[in-house]
């Protein structure tokens, strides 16, 4: 049943996804290209960890005041483990989609190379944010709230079911969103062969370097207060 | 390693008190109004209090210390300040070497992992590394009583279960300063029996051990030096029986306001007099004790009985306790404006300690006292053979000394 469960929620994002592809489709008169389809299902898994990773990781030091109250040990782990639990759900989705993939007859370049260092600035991405949302969220409480929302809206505002390049001109706007600049990069290397740009994979690591980092340090100042002010 | 374990230097903990802006809410607005009106700081400053002022002390290897004090007086800011759950205002705290804390033993178990699973998962949460959590695995389930059980998940298990089981994994990890919080006061009496033995072992092994709790015989029992703590401030540390006696003390002296209840009746005198020219704050054991009380009714009551105690302030053992109902007497029926005047007698057959006499006033139909009074009189006993033990028996030792065959028996007495 683990298993299942760790393919429900990128399923239903990709069943989603092709269903505005088939709407795009159908409003443009084009037919729904294939390889359409396999972009929104490479971009749907890495998003569904994003957004659940981020989801656990702002309540995880809430859930678990019992023993930020009563123990000491690094809290750092509480946000770290709802991430890698995650990801433990991202890589056995990910094994199903590599063999869906072979199926099909997509090869892939040598370009995929990239994606191990992509996948990590994704993670630091994800590990950041999750360590400071789940500090903010002990200070404020409808800091979770807020998280939510955004997390159920984030999905379109983030390239995930169509891509950046739609936009023309507007693209850069939608890359700002470091997720979506990630995202689109794997799509290039993964579905596309294609270098990822090398401007925004470096706006990418930016974030992704730093928000981890700072976030990190946030978590550190902040920790004294934890159990007093949970 | 140095010879001292735990260091509190000049501690400071500041707590706020009151209105707390938790969420973003009532914080954005909160900021515009002291942008305003500006004097938002000494509005804080006036819900802020001191937890702890100014505590220092140093806890060497080996050594066990109780704190005590009442509710409130900061002893379990002290042990979290230890266990580095909450940090110090002001002040240093030195920690030397690996520090374990039984505060709520059973914080870290999930309630749907069988007891197997939590013990690893809370061991490793008390910093246990897996070959060890295993090496201990049989002595940690031996040592809860819970083999039966260990792969049912914990959540079925009886709150007793899931104390001995923390306690258990707790009292497995090898520290070299342990902190304990009325965590002894879980399971039945063998149970209780077996973690205090486990605490006096981890004694003897030179393991700093700190003991918080409200039972004052444990206290007595598990530690040679104890720190009175009252809102604060440390206000005696030194060995056991002055700080609890000091606590005891500090509880309930007797004056017109440690009457409690005013449901009719009040104290009018009381007196204690100890027997023939001994001082009646220090007496020798056996010594003919009075106490006289006399009562005096203010309004309607019903009928009722008066309730005689002794107890031993070093532990609050119970040295003697009586009513004069169960001493044969009626209840006694007073209109308003009657006085009650009563004359206990009693023989201190007593040990070595400080003890003090309550009274109270009780209608046996109904609940609670009419009128209590604590520590009502004190005496300290004068002894010096034994120090354990709550009655002088006047224990005498005939021995008889058997020497080889055809040779008559000595006989010693000893007096």
């Amino acid at each position: 049943m683990g298993f299942l469960w760790a393919i429900f929620m990128p399923m239903m994002v990709i069943a989603a996804g092709i269903l505005v592809r088939k709407a795009f489709s159908v409003v443009s008169g084009k037919p729904m290209e294939y390889q359409a389809v396999v972009s929104v299902m490479v971009k749907s898994l890495p998003w569904a960890f994003f957004a659940g990773s981020i989801r656990t990781a702002t309540n995880s030091l809430l859930a678990n005041s019992n023993l930020v109250t009563k123990i000491y040990f690094p809290r750092e782990v509480f946000p770290f483990s709802s991430v890698l639990a995650q990801l433990f759900d991202f890589a056995v989705a990910t094994s199903l989609l590599v063999v869906l993939i072979a199926f099909s007859g997509l090869t892939v370049g040598i370009q995929i190379l990239w994606l191990p260092l992509l996948l990590l600035l994704l993670i630091l991405l994800t590990a950041g944010w999750g360590l400071f949302l789940s500090c903010a969220t002990l200070f404020f409480r409808d800091v979770k709230y807020i998280v939510e929302i955004v997390m159920t809206f984030g999905i379109l505002f983030t390239p995930v079911f169509y891509d950046a390049a739609m936009f023309g001109e507007w693209s850069r706007v939608i890359l700002l969103n470091p997720v979506g600049s990630i995202l689109e990069a794997i799509n290039d290397v993964v579905v596309l062969n294609r270098a990822p740009d090398p401007y925004w994979l470096f706006y990418a690591a930016s974030w992704a370097l730093g928000s981890f980092f700072l976030a990190w340090i946030i978590f550190d100042k902040a920790e004294p207060a934890f159990a007093e002010s949970i | 390693m140095s010879s001292v374990a735990l260091e509190f230097e000049g501690v400071w903990k500041k707590f706020k008190k009151g209105e707390k802006h938790d969420s973003l809410r009532d914080l954005v607005p909160a900021i515009f109004k002291s942008l305003i009106s500006g004097h938002h700081r000494d509005a804080l400053k006036a819900r802020e209090f001191w937890a702890l002022k100014d505590v220092s002390f140093q806890i060497k290897r080996g050594e066990s210390v109780g704190i005590i004090g009442a509710n409130g007086s900061g002893k379990s800011t002290t042990l979290k300040l230890l266990s580095g759950i909450l940090k110090a205002s002001k002040g240093s705290i030195k920690v030397n070497g690996k520090l374990s804390a039984l505060i709520e033993v059973a914080a870290g178990f999930h309630p749907d992992l069988t007891g197997r699973e939590n013990i690893y998962l809370n061991g490793t949460i008390l910093g246990m590394r897996r070959p060890e959590i295993e090496r201990k695995f049989d002595e940690i389930v031996e040592f809860s009583g819970l083999e039966d059980f260990i792969d049912t998940p914990v959540k079925r298990y009886s709150s007793g279960m899931y104390a001995r089981l923390g306690f258990s994994v707790a009292a497995h990890v090898d520290p070299d300063i342990l902190l304990v919080d009325e965590v002894l006061s879980v399971g039945d009496m063998s149970f209780q029996q077996r973690c205090m033995e486990k605490m006096q072992e981890k004694i003897r092994s030179e393991v700093a051990v700190i003991f918080v709790s409200h039972n004052l015989a444990a206290v007595a029992n598990l530690c040679d030096r104890a720190i009175l703590l009252s809102k604060g401030d440390v206000v005696l540390d030194g060995p056991c029986e002055k700080a609890i006696e000091a606590y005891v003390k500090s509880m309930g002296s007797w004056d017109s306001k440690s009457q409690s209840g005013d449901r009719g009746i009040r104290f009018v005198e009381a007196q204690f007099k100890a027997g023939a020219g001994q001082t009646p704050h220090m007496i020798k054991p056996h010594t003919p004790c009075e106490m006289a009380v006399v009562f005096e009714c203010e309004s309607r009551i019903p009928p009722f009985n008066v309730g005689f105690t002794i107890r031993r302030t070093q532990d609050m053992a119970y040295g003697y306790v009586a009513t004069t109902q169960e001493l044969g007497h009626p209840l006694f029926e007073l209109i308003p404006g009657e006085r009650l005047a009563v004359l206990f007698q009693f023989d201190a057959h007593l040990t070595r300690g400080h003890y003090r006499v309550d009274l109270n006033v009780r209608d046996p139909k109904g609940a609670g006292f009419l009128l209590a009074a604590t520590g009502v009189a004190s005496f300290t006993i004068d002894e010096q053979i034994t120090s354990h033990g709550l009655a002088d028996l006047g224990l005498k030792a005939n021995i008889q000394c058997v020497r080889a065959r055809d040779q008559r028996p000595r006989l010693i007495q000893v007096s």
